[in-house]
């Protein structure tokens, strides 16, 4: 495994009973690369997901890992019955030093701008709030790879929108490598370096689409429409052609809706 | 000020009621609908208070606490863990939930001649009765808290390098703990309930006996008497609980 590498995954099969999720899929994710994986419901996201995180074995194959790996899941991750503070600082317990730790777990708060919020506990927080006390949670100490499991997906629109740009914002300042899995695929386009898009069980890479612009992205940005409308293209939900012969934005922005309803 | 309001209110309103209703009591004991012996009228059973006293009523407080008390925290102590290993263990768990449905739904007051029999007079056939009718409901309560806990939570856990024993402490424990403590004042006013008839047959001094002896000797003003201290306490032992359900550590389970 190169070094430039923070996860391999290699000819992985997995199969649930007669149910095949991965016969021989690979994929690699570079140190400091922020993979998003989209693809149908069903298709294997978060089994691939468990793998990665090793929760879950496969069959054949393997998984190559470098350095501490911590997730993020879609509700319920944190302890309701230890205050924001207490859950964040479950992110430093090897952070041996008293003041150190205190020191840290501030730095976190401020960053995720909870410094008020330290004594409250999770019920008493909004579902952003929430999610931003998980965020300082799983990104305190050094954490190398972050794997997160749709979210956002729990939060109301426009929160899941201040979410991406806290992410990225929050990237810049603590880099790691990132496997986001979502069923958004602006979400993807918006945060990710590389979106991969998987294929019906079993799930195959179908997709690849790198995105060069820094973060944080406009989720309107030329670039970030021009992925989602290839995205939704290849997955043969919008019109492929109709991007030449129509405004981009205008285009894509109508082929999601189509999507919704 | 908002909730300072609201808890005078929480104590005037429940005050005013208990002061209509002995008024009505009263009015009703003048009418003399019933014989004095069957209505015993509010102002005797006053008057009753300062004979029972002369009679023992504080000793029969502190033994029938006393009981109570024993009773419950054995069944804690019991229920508690056994809930724990049931609700982490399937098959014991389908093993024996019949069979401590078939105990709980036990009356108690049905072993009452086994206690006497077992235990003789005294503390230990209360104790016995008191722990039969709380162990079962606590082992119930924990073995569905445990068996509920989302397994989101051990995952998180083991993400952040707890193992073994801190898993009980650090996640199991908490997660039940509301259940728990619901469970425990559930059961705390049944062990009451259930050493006031305990003492009544198989006592020699408690609360329980005392209502049993002021019937005997045709002194229903100072049965009331007891009936009034037994109910009054019955109050102020769940007010006690409670406090456990205001520790801000368990308040998640009680407003999410």
């Amino acid at each position: 495994m190169s070094s430039r590498l923070a996860l391999d995954i290699q000819g992985v099969w997995r199969s649930f009973g007669a149910v095949d999720v991965f016969q021989d899929l690979s994929l690699e994710v570079g140190a400091g690369e922020f993979v998003a994986i989209v693809g149908p419901s069903g298709c294997g996201k978060t089994t691939l997901l468990n793998l990665i995180s090793g929760y879950d074995k496969p069959d054949a194959g393997q998984v190559l890992r470098t350095g501490r790996m911590r997730m993020i899941y879609q509700q319920g991750g944190l302890f309701p019955w230890r205050t924001a503070g207490q859950n964040v600082a479950m992110g430093l317990r090897d952070v041996k030093d008293a003041a150190e730790r205190q020191r840290r777990l501030d730095e976190m708060l401020r960053m995720v701008g909870l410094e008020g919020f330290a004594d409250h506990y999770p019920h008493q927080l909004s579902g952003g709030m929430r999610q931003r006390v998980e965020l300082a949670r799983a990104l305190a100490g050094d954490t190398d790879i972050l794997l997160m499991d749709e979210p956002f997906s729990a939060l109301d629109y426009l929160t899941r929108l201040r979410m991406r740009r806290e992410l990225a914002l929050m990237l810049d300042q603590k880099p790691c490598t990132v496997v986001l899995v979502t069923h958004d695929i602006e979400e993807a386009a918006q945060l990710a370096d590389r979106v991969v898009v998987l294929s019906e069980r079993p799930a195959r890479i179908r997709y690849e689409r790198c995105l060069g612009i820094p973060r944080p992205r406009d989720l309107t940005s030329q670039e970030v429409v021009e992925a989602v409308h290839a995205i939704l293209a290849e997955m043969g939900i919008e019109n492929a052609a109709r991007a030449d012969d129509r405004p981009l934005e205008l285009a894509s922005r109508r082929g999601v809706k189509e999507n919704d309803r | 000020m908002r909730s300072s309001n609201k808890t005078s209110v929480a104590i005037m309103l429940p005050v005013t009621l208990a002061i209509l209703g002995i008024l009505a009591w009263h009015a009703l004991a003048a009418f003399h609908l019933f014989p004095e012996s069957a209505l015993p009228p509010p102002m005797q059973v006053a008057r009753g208070v300062g004979e029972e006293i002369g009679l023992g009523l504080l000793d029969n407080v502190v033994v029938s606490l006393y009981r109570v008390s024993v009773g419950f925290l054995l069944a804690v102590g019991l229920g508690v863990p056994v809930g724990l290993w049931l609700g982490m263990n399937e098959r014991a768990r389908l093993a024996t939930l019949p069979l401590i449905n078939f105990f709980r739904s036990l009356s108690p007051l049905a072993w009452i001649p086994f206690a006497i029999l077992w235990f003789g007079l005294g503390d230990r056939p209360a104790v016995f009765l008191i722990f039969m009718a709380a162990v079962f409901p606590i082992i119930l309560a924990t073995t569905a808290a445990v068996a509920e806990i989302p397994a989101v939570r051990f995952r998180v856990a083991r993400d952040y390098g707890y193992s073994g024993i801190q898993l009980l402490t650090q996640v199991t424990l908490p997660a039940i703990a509301p259940q728990v403590i619901t469970a425990m004042r559930v059961t705390a006013g049944l062990s009451w309930v259930v050493v006031v008839a305990a003492e009544m047959l198989s006592g020699k001094d408690g609360l329980g006996f005392a209502v049993w002896d002021s019937r005997n000797n045709l002194r229903n003003d100072l049965l009331v008497v007891n009936m009034i201290v037994i109910g009054l306490i019955g109050v102020a032992v769940d007010r006690l609980l409670v406090q456990l359900a205001r520790i801000p550590s368990v308040r998640w389970g009680y407003e999410q």
